[in-house]
């Protein structure tokens, strides 16, 4: 027979205030077993573990119930004041009497009925717990970095910078991510390139990062500081180690006609390619839907022209196997393509661009040197219309649009707004706005110089109906502040999309077995306490792919990512968690069900020897649990027809017992 | 009107028109795509902003509620899926219902007539004009 | 291939044209019509408040039989199509609806929005193909450049009609392009001509008319197509634009496929 403690905590008036806290200690104090019970102001504070510590040793106690808040925030507290008095920890029960008690329950009366179920349900399953010991794994001093974009960027450079080795992952030919297509950043208007550039050069030069550039994930297995992935090296059809990056074949290779990705599609390439000057690795790709060579196996001008012989037609995609102790989601963002608001013209009028065309159409190294040339005629723009909010900020049941606001586009306007009123002060600025959001370090002063120092024209209003007649686009808005319906002929109309998740994130996420939101951005493990980690254990998360971000930010996160990573690198060995499942091999019928269900690969299956009747030797398939994979969640128990398989700590017997203390009335 | 008479109107204008007004976020989308904007006193947006406000009386005076085309233009742009023009037709079915209420007589179709004019044009107008 | 058929009341009077031709050409295509027998006319308008049964009863009486003769219902005014589509969806998905529009009708087997409407385009796209109409084209119309009105009733709300892309349509264009034509795209095509304003709004009609066809013209079309007889009112009475005819669709497909 265990002898239990029972401790109640009144969490200030958070639990106290709803729950009768003596009247749940003495109910609970007459449980069988139980040889103490009693309720305290603050059973996490210095002082309440000071009383559990002393009635463990006075009483004698075998198990404690704590009835306090959720085990996610005292559990381990808990746990490690018992074990300093000898107690295994395993013996510690939680019952949550505040979020399923006492913040969803008004009345008393009701409110401590519950609680006092909930307790009793606790003491009965203590009354079958057996002391677990964790053990050890591992750690792989090695981090991955899913994404060569500035969070990547920065991630992979911060781990690199502690001594740890870490590989980036980049499923572009060169990393720098949508931050290398941009001209300015706000809200300082320094050129993006000149801050992003020495950083992947960085990266290059850092002995401890290795790019996989043009490479993609393939899988994943394993678990927290024990990974093992296998890298796709996509052919590129040139051999990255040859290359110099002196660009001779994307000069002479014939193929012109190539849209530019880099460029958004506003201006051609050739089919072997760098995408940008400052690229990292500079290294040519050739692409194979266009490479004349690839198709007819009539060409071969750029293999001519190599001086060094990297052109390889015949490359293949390669498969690289590769172990790490952590793993970084930075997936990155792209701007949804606006075809199906065409009501704002984006499909059929070549002169409405989104912001990041945007950027392009701005920057020295773009289709128009830098010049603001409209894509229909190459004209310069005298009049310019900007869109806020488009697929942002929709109701959950529009099909079209996102529920978030996707929180860069406000400033980015402001940004591009000012830079034009700069540059070209003969043009007129026009900013449909719904709110301007502009909540960071200077950012509304920012967006108070495009108004007070630009002249741009800030419009509370949204822009209904785009129409191109003559070369001229016609505007139709709303002025909500003055109550009119304006009519503004603009040459060029931009577009501030909704920002939304890459595509890659969702099948990396499966891989990865962490969790995602209905938008398909990563899931944080708290919202609030816990933002760089994914709830899997080993899984960080860095920049947009947990959920819209500016670069300041990206950055900040990017280097918080890093931190955890470095302090689960820095550990020799992990404790594993002990409440793993375990499977009875006399029970166990062969059927992998367990198997089929395990989503960690925890669970392999062996032929073994087993005595059968009148000494006779049977050979029966049984399942077998790797412990050091098995993360607990219990759906092999489930799973398991003949009730084999068992999960330690959470025991069939555990849950029935306290199914049966809570329907005890 | 006393309040409760208000408050009956109101929620028969939010009931018959199955929109709610609280969805909407003030973007003027749809104002800003209306046809008929010129020919309104009020344009989409107020008619959601008062409805929520409850002014329905202000609506139900207004010539604007003959103005609405129909086009569902407002409804399928709305980014919030609010759908003004279904607020605009339950205002205007509130006042043509009443007795004697017609916008639109039999008698004063002849002389709206030309020989090209389709029925179909008389017969949208009496749904939308009379009861 | 047989369809039953909804015409609609002005289809029978100010646009025979849109209807003989629909026929002519089906006739050619072998598809048959089969004229719904005793269909009443469907208000022209949906009604949009959630307690109006009455005005709906005409379209679920079409739909039913529709239901009872075993065929897929074909529209062809724009209008019709519309009121006919939204209230087939009522029907489907309103139970409140669903409930007082069958306790009105009293049928022998309730109406629960069974029948599967088609737009006569839907229908040329979707169940005789634009490439086999093409292959049936026997006078193709070279060089014509045509603009397809859509208007507002074939395509919104969209989540309803579920015909096209209601912002970037492409049917009509697809149909002009399969009759040898080239579609001229402008951005009016899915804006409203004024509708039944006209009745009270002459001047309102004609900015809307207008502003349809000189976006069309502006673009460079020749012809601009509707299914609609108060769209073609409209445009012509009311827009009227030099050098843009409009006309059905219907006409130009008869006309590509040598039964005009």
């Amino acid at each position: 027979m265990q002898r239990i403690g029972v401790f109640i905590c009144h969490c200030g008036t958070n639990i106290a205030a709803t729950v009768d806290v003596k009247a749940v200690a003495e109910a609970l104090g007459r449980e069988p077993g139980v040889v103490f019970s009693t309720d305290y102001q603050y059973m996490c504070s210095e002082s309440g573990q000071t009383l559990m510590r002393d009635a463990i040793r006075e009483h004698k106690l075998t198990g404690v119930v704590v009835c306090s808040c959720s085990p996610r925030m005292h559990e381990a507290t808990f746990r490690k004041a018992a074990e300093k008095e000898g107690l295994n920890p395993y013996m510690v029960e939680i019952a949550n009497i505040r979020e399923q008690v006492s913040w969803i329950h008004k009345d008393i009366a009701e409110a401590t009925e519950k609680a006092i179920i909930l307790g009793r349900a606790a003491i009965a399953k203590v009354h079958l717990n057996k002391p677990l010991t964790a053990g050890e794994s591992p750690v792989t001093k090695r981090a991955l970095v899913i994404g060569g974009g500035i969070a990547g960027i920065q991630t992979a450079l911060d781990i690199a910078e502690a001594g740890f080795e870490v590989d980036i992952v980049e499923k572009e030919p060169t990393i720098g991510g949508k931050m290398a297509q941009i001209d300015k950043t706000f809200p300082t208007l320094d050129c993006a390139a000149c801050i992003l550039t020495p950083k992947m050069v960085d990266v290059a030069q850092n002995e401890k990062i290795r790019i996989f550039s043009y490479s993609e994930v393939e899988s994943v297995k394993g678990f927290v500081g024990n990974f093992k992935v296998a890298i796709r090296k996509k052919a590129r059809y040139v051999d990255e180690e040859k290359c110099t990056g002196c660009g001779i074949c994307t000069e002479k290779c014939p193929q012109k006609k190539v849209p530019n990705a880099f460029n958004m599609g506003l201006d051609t390439r050739r089919a072997i390619y760098i995408p940008f000057a400052q690229a990292v690795p500079k290294v040519a790709t050739i692409d194979a839907n266009y490479c004349t060579m690839m198709k007819t196996g009539k060409c071969g001008i750029c293999q001519k022209f190599c001086g060094v012989g990297a052109i390889d037609y015949t490359q293949k995609d390669q498969i690289v196997e590769r172990e790490y102790g952590a793993i970084v989601a930075a997936t990155g963002f792209n701007p949804m393509k606006p075809t199906q608001y065409d009501e704002l013209g984006y499909a059929t009028c070549e002169d409405v661009v989104t912001s990041l065309e945007l950027e392009r159409l701005m920057n020295a190294a773009g289709p128009t040197a830098g010049t603001l040339l409209r894509p229909s005629d190459k004209k310069h723009p005298h009049t310019v219309v900007f869109v806020q909010c488009v697929g942002s900020r929709c109701d959950a049941e529009n099909e079209k649009g996102k529920p978030y606001c996707s929180k860069i586009c406000c400033m980015y306007t402001a940004k591009h707004a000012m830079l034009i009123r700069e540059k070209y002060p003969d043009t007129e600025v026009y900013v449909f706005y719904i709110d301007v959001r502009t909540p960071g370090k200077n950012f509304d002063e920012f967006y108070r110089r495009a108004v007070e120092q630009y002249g741009v024209h800030y419009i509370k209003g949204q822009v209904g109906k785009v129409v191109e007649e003559n070369g001229t686009l016609k505007v139709q808005a709303s002025d909500l502040l003055s109550g009119e319906q304006l009519h503004i002929d603009a040459d060029l109309v931009v577009l501030a999309t909704a920002v939304e998740p890459d595509k890659s994130a969702r099948s990396i996420a499966t891989m990865l077995t962490a969790s995602m939101d209905t938008n398909d951005f990563f899931t944080e493990a708290h919202a609030k306490l816990r933002p760089v980690e994914s709830p899997t254990a080993g899984i960080f998360l860095s920049g947009v792919c947990q959920g819209p971000k500016d670069i300041p930010e990206t950055v900040s996160q990017a280097s918080a990512a890093a931190a955890k990573v470095i302090g689960l690198l820095a550990k020799d060995k992990l404790t594993c968690n002990p409440c793993v499942a375990e499977s009875d091999e006399m029970l166990c019928n062969g059927c992998s069900s367990c198997e089929k269900v395990c989503p960690y690969g925890a669970i392999t299956y062996a032929d073994k020897e087993f005595r059968g009747p009148n000494r006779t030797t049977l050979i029966r398939r049984v399942a077998s649990v790797n412990a050091a994979v098995c993360q607990g969640c219990g759906a092999c128990t489930v799973a398991c027809p003949s009730g084999a398989m068992d999960l330690k700590g959470f025991s069939n017997r555990q849950i029935m017992a306290e199914v049966d203390a809570i329907c005890k009335m | 009107m006393s309040h409760d008479k208000k408050q009956a109107v109101l929620d028969e204008i939010l009931r018959a028109s199955g929109v709610d007004v609280r969805k909407c976020m003030r973007c003027g989308k749809c104002t800003a795509t209306c046809p008929a904007f010129d020919e309104m006193e009020y344009h989409p947006h107020q008619f959601v902003y008062m409805v929520e406000k409850g002014e329905i009386d202000k609506l139900a005076a207004s010539p604007s509620i003959f103005k609405c085309l129909s086009c569902f233009a407002c409804m399928e742009r709305c980014p919030r899926q609010v759908e003004p023009a279904k607020l605009i037709e339950a205002v205007r079915l509130s006042v043509i219902r009443a007795k004697g209420a017609n916008h639109l007589t039999p008698e004063q179709i002849p002389a709206l007539l030309d020989e090209d004019l389709p029925q179909q044009a008389i017969t949208s107008a009496f749904r939308k004009y009379s009861k | 291939m047989k369809f039953s058929y909804y015409p609609g009341c002005t289809l029978k009077t100010k646009a025979k044209d849109l209807d003989r031709y629909a026929r002519l050409s089906c006739a050619a295509l072998g598809v048959e019509l089969a004229e719904l027998p005793e269909w009443q006319c469907c208000g022209a308008v949906y009604p949009m408040a959630k307690d109006e049964i009455a005005t709906k009863l005409s379209s679920v009486r079409a739909l039913a039989s529709a239901r009872d003769l075993g065929t897929d219902l074909v529209t062809l005014c724009s209008a019709c199509h519309n009121v006919i589509k939204q209230v087939n969806n009522d029907m489907r998905t309103n139970a409140d609806v669903q409930l007082r529009a069958n306790n009105y009708l009293k049928l022998d087997t309730p109406y629960v929005g069974e029948t599967n409407v088609l737009h006569f385009l839907e229908m040329l796209r979707d169940r005789v193909g634009f490439d086999e109409l093409k292959k049936k084209v026997t006078n193709p119309l070279t060089g014509r450049k045509i603009g397809a009105y859509y208007g507002c009733l074939l395509l919104r709300p969209s989540k309803v009609m579920a015909m096209d892309d209601a912002e970037n349509p492409t049917i009509i264009e697809d149909f002009i392009r399969a009759i040898g034509a080239t579609p001229v795209v402008y951005g009016m095509r899915n804006e409203c001509c004024g509708g039944y304003i006209t009745l009270e709004d002459k001047e309102s009609a004609q900015k809307r008319s207008n502003a349809v066809l000189e976006s069309a013209k502006a673009k460079g079309a020749d012809t601009v197509v509707t299914a609609c007889p108060l769209c073609l009112y409209n445009l012509k009475k009311n827009g009227g634009c030099d050098g843009v005819g409009v006309v059905y669709f219907t006409e130009l497909l008869a006309e590509a496929l040598g039964v005009k």
